[in-house]
Formats: structure tokens, sequence, C-alpha cells
């Protein structure tokens, strides 16, 4: 709660609140001008001074969907008309819809990848912590330095002898390949978080269950995982979040079938520059999958962070 | 007895009468074969993608290798990557900027993350929706956020310089956010304390949120004014959870490549050449394979032994 | 005890939880799988002339039925994924049309197959390609007969500039009022740096514009290509070339440093704010949303550049890269075709090189926005005025004048890319010192290869 014995007083919450208020409104032009980006016309993108008021289009969006090729004018007219109204607007432009994008294939390795790293990194991290938090593990303070210590490394570092370990093993730019390395890289905030939320979990509780008959396993089923699914969604949350928008791994390892998105929005090419419109509709995009996360998961997310941070 | 007794028996008059340790080995698998089974897959793991390859790296650093040169014969130089390193002018200055980069960074971070704890922990209408939207830029990849970013520092087509003009009335087109030595630095810790301020506000906020009404009542009782409570109650209870979120956010600083190497490349020049990104160029770009891994063991060596002495003084502070 | 403990989980929860074990599981159960029946992967930069060979190359399928498949990286990011996928003997490309500059690095790795025998048998003669290509898109060593690619992109450094502003009476009599000549394509750099201080900062049509535009991009290769126009031009060589790979005096030598400080001068007087770490792209952008006046870019862009609504047309004109005091050269871009070591189908990729190298796939390619590099179709007598920069091309390629292709090449360019931007952008130190360090990296990087190197 607040400071002194009562509640903050009304004066000093609407000064509070008028702080934060302004302070979130200015965080979040940014990424209000960036939603705003994906709407306009490439023209209108790149116009200076800045335009803030302009005609939407919803051309950012098919150009990020699809790749075209320039025509001539006569050609365009010597077509039959337009069937669609993505085709329409692309033949404003004197442009011809000549297949998809990558973009979804790179939306698909995105999830593959970033929700099946955080499951593995998940299950294990939580079989492990489980293990250091009730069973009395030989060498557990060094073994869990240990694992701390392996988030120490520069990505990039890593990416090295990495990048040699599987160019022998056949695993770049591989689903699998990405995945190991994701769970590994998760796995060790997956053990710290979930020791933490595991401690809390009293272990009176599932040793009654153990008397009443259950095995150890079905105790942790039955008894222990139901009390830590908040600690688990917050844990799920935070490697969600790094295996989703992970990129120097990402741009080392993969290069077209495994390559997730991060590598790939910074890269979408127009015809002269950065096809801005196009950038910002994949950002929106890519970032509505973590922000729904979040927001249903937002209570865990606080608890998640104190739990994993004091416990040590 | 255990002989008439029907497997489904009810288990309970068994675990009923047997003693607790024993029972655990007579119903299902013993706690130490689980103790294993779970906690080597993530151990396995750990050694396949880290430690072996960290090995693997320790005797690189000690050749020559150059992936692009593959036909040059494979040479042990003993210490002669280390020492062109630890001797060359360039890579002090990129650590130096490292450095400089990270305090700066986490200190504004922790400033302003902890005032909006502070306030938000007031509690006013309509904060925990606020609080979201501050959380949002944490949510981005930093890859796009660096890339977007060099959009909006634009000076010509870029909001930023335009919002600055305003407030200000200095011409949008006269300051180049990324393109000036001095003020390109500035544009690294701006985004990035952008972005994981909320990091740090989240941190804080769980710890002023974990301190008991009862101290305060206390306090009150004993007529502590509101700057004496602060620094003795709230203060010292929140000091943990800083100090931690300081240590986390050092760091991934420290580690930070991709929101700047797509930001600014590292330019103008070197001056927000992070030392990542030295590392991506010396590895990745001129694929010297063996100077790249010395510089990685020196690297992952200074973090780590900083972190270790922060590690001790952070206990320190816990326990008192 | 509570009753929570053995309370069942919400069923989202384990919706979810099958939700993620299913794509862990399937993720490991299988791979992004290839297509069936017979394709070729070629990869290359995603440029205007990618497009225009995705158009050719649908001719290559309707004769032999092999699809084409196309991997196209932005430039940026180019030398970066193709070196990357190279070095780790990757099988995604079996066709790679690779930067001149890599030859060296491909020749010596294995990473091309030599393709002396295949022209031989199929009656391709080098001697038809203009041999500025043939010597920087296809030898290594350099000057010998060992070809490992087809010229397939004959590119240089041009320049582009608003025939529209330059027309204008009001103008040009300002102009010639300062400075007692035509306004006029510059044929010099002093004359290209006038034109450029004349236009910079002046109101055109209610928008400021700015005087040029030249390349300052730090992280693969802009500065670099940008700045070797000028140093060229004053003189800097890159080694003794009685003496291979003496580097001291040739590199730093006072007309080379007298270049790189030109450069600078330009770039700080006379450029468009905010273009600190600027290539292709934003030159495009810039130059097309009307920002300056004359453009510094690759030839590759020009036909696109020339049929742009807003500049194109008789907006935009072209001019050879001017010359300095000590000569006119022009940085040599382009490209060659070549078969990856590691395909699997390196006979269709064979066949598809035949293919390319006839001389009416290179006449329809000239026409679709590539830049053939066969003699047959540049020195054609209607050529010059197949398009407007036709003739600036056919000048451009007989004064060009490339980077190092060594094998260490990506050592040599990104240190030359440090050096000349600390100096160039970010005001550290003077011209001399630059080079003079530059002189220091190249000799480490060639002793570390193992190449004698003679200090003067």
């Amino acid at each position: 709660m607040a400071h002194s014995v009562v509640e903050a007083s009304p004066r000093a919450k609407t000064l509070a609140g008028t702080i934060v208020v302004i302070y979130a409104v200015v965080a979040i032009l940014p990424l209000l001008w960036i939603v705003a980006t994906a709407f306009k016309s490439q023209s209108d993108a790149i116009a200076y001074p800045p335009k803030v008021i302009f005609q939407p289009t919803l051309e950012g969006y098919v150009n990020l969907f699809t790749v075209r090729t320039r025509q001539t004018s006569d050609f365009i007219a010597s077509l039959p008309p337009a069937r669609t109204w993505y085709d329409r607007l692309v033949r404003k432009h004197d442009m011809v819809i000549a297949g998809p994008s990558k973009v979804v294939p790179r939306f698909i390795n995105s999830l593959v990848i970033g929700f099946g790293s955080t499951f593995l990194a998940v299950l294990l991290g939580t079989v492990a912590a489980y293990a250091f938090s009730r069973f009395r593990i030989p060498l557990a303070d060094d073994l869990l330095f240990f694992i701390l210590s392996t988030r120490m490394m520069p990505p990039v570092a890593v990416a090295i002898p990495i990048y040699l370990m599987y160019r022998q093993l056949n695993l770049t730019d591989t689903w699998t390949g990405m995945i190991l390395l994701y769970t590994a890289v998760n796995v060790s905030l997956a053990v710290w978080l979930l020791k933490g939320f595991i401690d809390e979990i009293p272990r009176e509780y599932e040793e009654a269950a153990m008397v009443d008959g259950y095995t150890r396993l079905q105790a942790l089923r039955k008894v222990v995982l139901p009390q830590a699914v908040t600690g688990i969604a917050a844990t799920a949350i935070f490697c969600l979040i790094f295996s989703w928008n992970e990129y120097a791994f990402a741009v080392l390892l993969t290069s077209g079938g495994a390559q997730t998105m991060p590598p790939f929005i910074p890269f979408i090419i127009g015809e002269g520059g950065q096809d801005w419109p196009a950038v910002a509709a994949a950002t929106t995009l890519f970032v509505i999958p973590i922000v729904l996360f979040t927001i249903l998961l937002r209570r865990h997310l606080l608890r998640g962070i104190t739990f994993g941070a004091v416990r040590k | 007895m255990t002989a008439l007794i029907h497997p489904d028996a009810p288990v309970n008059r068994i675990g009923a009468q047997t003693p607790f340790r024993v029972e655990k080995q007579v119903r299902g698998l013993s706690d130490r074969s689980i103790a294993w089974m779970f906690i080597t897959p993530t151990i396995v793991l750990l050694l396949a993608i880290n430690i072996f390859p960290l090995l693997w790296m320790i005797r690189l650093s000690f050749t020559n290798l150059n992936l692009s040169m593959s036909y040059l014969p494979l040479r042990f130089v003993g210490l002669d990557n280390y020492r062109d390193i630890l001797t060359d002018d360039d890579v002090w200055n990129r650590l130096q900027l490292t450095a400089e980069f990270v305090i700066s960074s986490v200190a504004l971070q922790v400033i302003l993350g902890f005032g909006l704890a502070l306030l938000i922990n007031r509690q006013f209408r309509t904060h925990s929706f606020w609080t979201t939207v501050i959380l949002l830029p944490m949510m981005l990849s930093p890859a796009v956020v660096g890339n977007f970013w060099t959009l909006l520092f634009q000076p010509q087509i870029g909001p930023f310089n335009y919002l600055v003009g305003l407030f200000t009335g200095i011409v949008p087109s006269s300051f180049s956010m990324t393109g000036e030595v001095a003020l390109a630095p500035w544009t690294i810790v701006l985004v990035d304390t952008w972005m994981w301020m909320p990091y740090v506000m989240l941190i804080c906020l769980a710890g002023l949120r974990s301190i008991p009404d009862y101290i305060y009542e206390a306090a009150e009782v004993d007529r502590a004014s509101s700057w004496r409570q602060f620094c003795s109650i709230t203060l010292p209870m929140v000091m943990p959870f800083l100090m931690l979120a300081v240590l986390f956010r050092a760091i991934e600083n420290f580690k930070m490549f991709d929101m700047v190497n797509l930001l600014t490349s590292g330019g103008p020049g070197s001056t927000t050449e992070l030392v990542s990104i030295t590392l991506k160029r010396a590895a990745f770009e001129k694929w010297r394979t063996g100077y790249s891994s010395a510089l990685a063991i020196i690297l992952f060596v200074t973090i780590f032994g900083a972190a270790n002495i922060y590690v001790k003084a952070l206990n320190r502070v816990k326990q008192r | 005890m509570r009753k929570s403990a053995t309370r069942s989980w919400p069923r989202w929860t384990s919706g979810t939880l099958s939700l993620f074990a299913g794509m862990a599981l399937s993720a490991f159960a299988s791979q992004p799988v290839s297509a069936q029946g017979k394709q070729l992967t070629l990869c290359w930069a995603a440029w205007d002339p990618a497009n225009a060979l995705v158009e050719l190359g649908k001719d290559f399928t309707k004769e032999t039925g092999i699809e084409m498949k196309y991997e196209f990286v932005p430039w940026t990011s180019y030398a970066d994924r193709f070196l990357n996928e190279l070095n780790s003997h990757g099988k995604l490309c079996d066709l790679i049309i690779g930067d001149s500059q890599w030859i060296g690095g491909a020749a010596e790795n294995h990473w091309y197959i030599k393709l002396n025998d295949f022209f031989a048998k199929e009656h391709i003669s080098m001697d038809d390609f203009m041999p500025a290509t043939v010597l920087g898109y296809s030898e290594w060593p350099k000057n010998t007969p060992n070809y490992w690619a087809l010229p397939a992109m004959a590119d240089a450094v041009g320049w582009t500039y608003r025939k529209d502003w330059f027309s204008r009476p009001e103008i040009q009599a300002e102009f010639k009022q300062r400075f007692g000549r035509d306004l006029a394509p510059p044929k010099t750099y002093e004359e290209l740096r006038q034109i450029a201080e004349f236009f910079q900062g002046r109101e055109i049509d209610g928008k400021k514009v700015y005087g040029a535009y030249i390349f300052t991009e730090r992280g693969s290769e802009g500065i670099t290509m940008g700045v070797t126009n000028v140093l060229y031009d004053y003189g800097f060589d890159y080694d003794n070339p009685n003496r291979p790979y003496q580097m001291q005096g040739f590199v730093n030598s006072p007309d080379a440093v007298k270049g790189l400080e030109f450069y600078k001068a330009l770039y700080k007087c006379c450029t468009a704010p905010g273009l600190a770490n600027a290539y292709m792209q934003e030159g495009l952008d810039a130059f097309k949303s009307g920002q300056v006046a004359m453009q510094m870019n690759w030839f590759a862009f020009f036909p696109g550049l020339y049929k742009d609504p807003n500049v194109g047309g008789d907006k935009i004109g072209f001019f050879v890269n001017p010359a300095g005091p000590k000569g006119q050269f022009t940085q040599l871009g382009g490209q060659g075709i070549s078969v990856v070591a590691t395909s699997d189908h390196q006979d269709d990729a064979l066949g598809y090189i035949k293919w390319f190298a006839r001389p009416a796939v290179q006449q329809k390619w000239w026409e679709l926005g590539g830049y053939s590099a066969l003699k047959a179709v540049v020195q054609a007598p209607g050529f010059p005025k197949s398009a407007p920069f036709a003739p600036q091309f056919l000048e451009s390629m007989a004064i060009v004048k490339d980077f190092w292709a060594e094998p260490a090449y990506a050592q040599l360019l990104l240190d030359m890319q440090k050096r000349v931007h600390d100096y160039v952008v970010a005001d550290k130190g003077t011209a001399q010192q630059a080079l003079d360090q530059l002189v220091k990296d190249w000799t480490k990087v060639f002793k570390e290869e193992g190449k004698a190197v003679l200090a003067e």
C-alpha cells in the first residue's frame, strides 16, 4: 500500500497519476507512429515534414504479404480487370502481384520456434526447479550458479562455437537447432524463476498427499503444479518474449528455412529504400501475440519478476 | 500379511503403517531417481549448448582459425590472440564505451523506474491501465525497435526532431541524433531506456508492494515524517530489488547487440560500437574465428567477474 | 489441508500446454520440406535487377521445365548472409550471383565450381565479354585464365542529376553569374563541388533542397564504395603496380590524403542532413523525394529511376563519375553468376548458365533492366540510343577500377570502412592518420594470410 497509514491523499494521487499519464503518453507515441505508418502510403511514410494527418490505406499490409513487379501502364491496361481489392490497390501504382511474400512462413517459424522452445524450457525448468527445491542435490548451489552463469555470455559469443557445431551436425537453419538453442538459453531463467515459486509452496501439502498414498510424481502433478500455475505462467511469458524477439542467434544461424521474424522485418525492402509501411505493418502484427499474452497474464508478470528476483 | 493384500487394496493402510522414508521407496520411483531424472535433461542440454561450445571456443582462441581462409593450415598461436586484443587501443575504447553505455542507461532506468514505481504505487484510478501502456515497449523485439527508431530519428522525415523543434524552437533538420558524434551515444541510451525502464519499474513495484503496511503504521505512530519513512523504510527494503534489477540490466546491456546494430551500425565511425558489435564483425564478417573466440572469452570473464563481485555485495546488503 | 490442492487445472491451461507440446513435437518431427520436381534456387541481392532476372527466368522455365526459385537478400546483409551460407556449406543456393570481390575467397575455398571446362565444352568464350567484367567478376587469380563465374551484371558507380532543375532559366542565370560558366553536368570533381554548393540549401518549389548525395554507409561497404570514386581520381592506388602488396606510399600517398579530405569536405558542405549511414536505398529515397540535385549511385538503379513517376523521364539526367587531378576512374560494381560447389543440381545449374550466356538472352536481359556484359550487346550500334544512360554506362565500364578481390577481402573492406567512416563522418583524426592506420591494418591482414608484405 501507500506510504502513510491511510492511502495517499486524493491530491497526491492526482499528481502521481498526472505525471505517470504524461510519461505513458510520451512513451507510447513512437509506437503510435509505427502503427500509423502501417496505414500510410509509401510517399506519405517518407514525406518531409512528417505527416501526422494523412489518407489511410492498406498498401502497407498488402505490400507486406505480396511480392510485386513493376509493369508499364500499357501492360496493366491490357490485363483483365482486377478481381480483388488488393489487386486493384497494387495496380494503381503500376505494379502487379507476382506472388506471396515470405512473411507467413517467417511468422510460422517464429510461432513454432517461439512456442516450442518456451514449452520445452518451462517443462525442463519446472521439473529441475522442483528437484532443486525438494531434494538435496549435491553441489546444488554450484549447479544453480553454473546455470545462471550461462546467461553471462554475449549471444554473439555463444554463436561462434554453436555455428561451427551446427555446421557439423547439419543443424544450421533448422527448427530443431533453433529450438534447442533457445531452450538452452531460456531454461536457466526458467529454473531460477520456478525454483523461487516452488520454494514458496509449503512442502507439507505434497508430503501429506504422499502419506495419503500418492507417489511423488502424482503429488507433483496434483498438488504442486496447480499452485505453481502462476509462476509457470510468468516464466512462460518471459521465455516467450525472449524467444519471440530474439535476433542475434536468428540472424547468424538461420538463412531461409528457419528464419524468424526479427531478422526478416528490418530488411523488407520496397522499390527504393525500406518499405516503411510494410515494415510498420509487420511490426504491428508481430507484437500482437505478445501483447495479448501479456495482457491476459498481466497479474502473473508482477509476481514473476519478484520471485525470481529475490530468492537466491 | 503382504501376500494377502489385493494390489488395489487401500494403499493408505500400507502407507499409514510403513514409516515415511520406506514408504517413499515402496510407492513408485524412488526420490533419488526422480531427482536425477528431473535434473539431468537440463544439465545435459546446458552442457551441450553452453559448456561444450565454451570449451571448444577456449581451444579455438589459441589458434589462428579464419573461416574465410580455411585453406590455410591451422596453427596454434598460443596467447597471440589475447595479446593482440589486450594491447589494442581500439578494443579498450570499445570496452570503455560499452561500460559508459551500461552505466548511463542503467542509471537512467533506475531513476526513472524507481520514480515511476513510487508514483504508480499511489494507486490512483486507472493506474493498472497506464502501467500496461508503459510496459508495451518491453514487448518488442530490440532489433525491430532499433530499426524503426532510425526512421523516427531521421531529421527530415522522422517525428522526433520535429517534436523537439516544437518544444524548443530548434530547427528540425539542423541536428541528426544518429549522425552526430556528440548525440549518437545518447540515442542508444534513450532508446534502451524507453524499452527497458518498465522492467526496472516492475521490479521496484514488486519491492514496494512487498513492504507490509504495519511497518509504515508503526512509523506513523512514532511520528516519523514522510521523508524519514522513505529513507529508513522504503529505500532499504526496496534496495535488494533495485540492486537485482541493476544486475540484470547491466548484464544485458553489456551484451547488447541487436538494438544498437540496427539503430546506428555502431556509427558514426565507432562512437556507438559496443563490444558485441566488434565481436560480431570479427567473428561473422571478418571470419577471424580464433581472434574472436579470444575476445569472447575475455568478455565472458569480465562479465562473470563483475557479476560475482556485485552479487557478493548484494548479499551483504540483503543481510543488513 | 486446502481444498485447492486437489482442484483440477483450468481447462484452458491443459489445452494451451497441449498446443505448445504439439508444436514442439511437430517441430522435431518435420522440417520445412522443399518442393519436389526439378527446380533451381538462385541467390542474389534484392534490388531492381533481381526483379528483372525473375522476369527473364520465366523464359528458361518455359524452355526447360525447370522451376526457378529465388532467394533475394537486401544489400546491407547480402555479404553477411551469403558468405555465411557459403562458409557453412549450405545447400540453399544452386546458383549464386556473388559480389565481384568474393571471387578470391570463393576460388580458394572451393565454394564455386571452376568453369573453364564447361566454357570450353559449350564454346562460351570469355573474349565475348567486356574485359573489365571478365577480370573483375570471373578471374582468380587475377589476370590468369581461371574462370569461376560468368559475367552476369555489369555495373559501376554513376551519377544522376535533376535535369529539370538544371534547365530552369533563373537557376542557369544565377549559376552563370556566380561561377562564370554554364550550368551543366560536372566533368571534374571541382565542378561537382561548385554545383553542390550552389544547390545546397536552395529553395526549389517551396522546399529546401541539397546539393549532392554520396555514400556514407558504415555497416557493409557503403562509404568505401563511395570514397574510392574520389580516391582513384586523386591518385590513390591499392599497392605498388610493380611490387604486389606494397602499400606504403600508395594507399597513403599525399595525393590520396587530398582525395580523402575532398570527400569529407563534400560530405560536410553539400549533402542532406541525416545521411551519416546511407547507401543505395537512402540515395534513391533522397533523390526520388526531391531532396538532392545530384546523386551518386549504381547504374543498376538507373532504369528504375528513369521510370519513376516523380523524378524520371525528362526530369532526370545522368553523368559519368567526374575526373580528378590524377585521372578519371569509377568504382566497379557488378557480379558474375556461379554454380555453388555444394549444390545437388550442378548439371541443371550449368544449363542455366549456358542459357544465360546466349546473345539473345543477354539482349533481353538488357532490355528488361539488367546490364549485360556481353560485347555483342553493348557494342551493338543501337546500344547508346537504347537508354538515356547507355552512353554513360559504356563510358564508365571503360574506366572502372575494383577493390581488393583477395580471399581476405572482407577484412580489408571492413578495415577501410572503419578508418574512412571514423574520419569522414565521426571527425576522428586527420586524413593522413586514417590512411596510415589503414596501411597498418591491411599489412596485418596480409601477414596473417601469409602473403609477403614489403614495407617501405
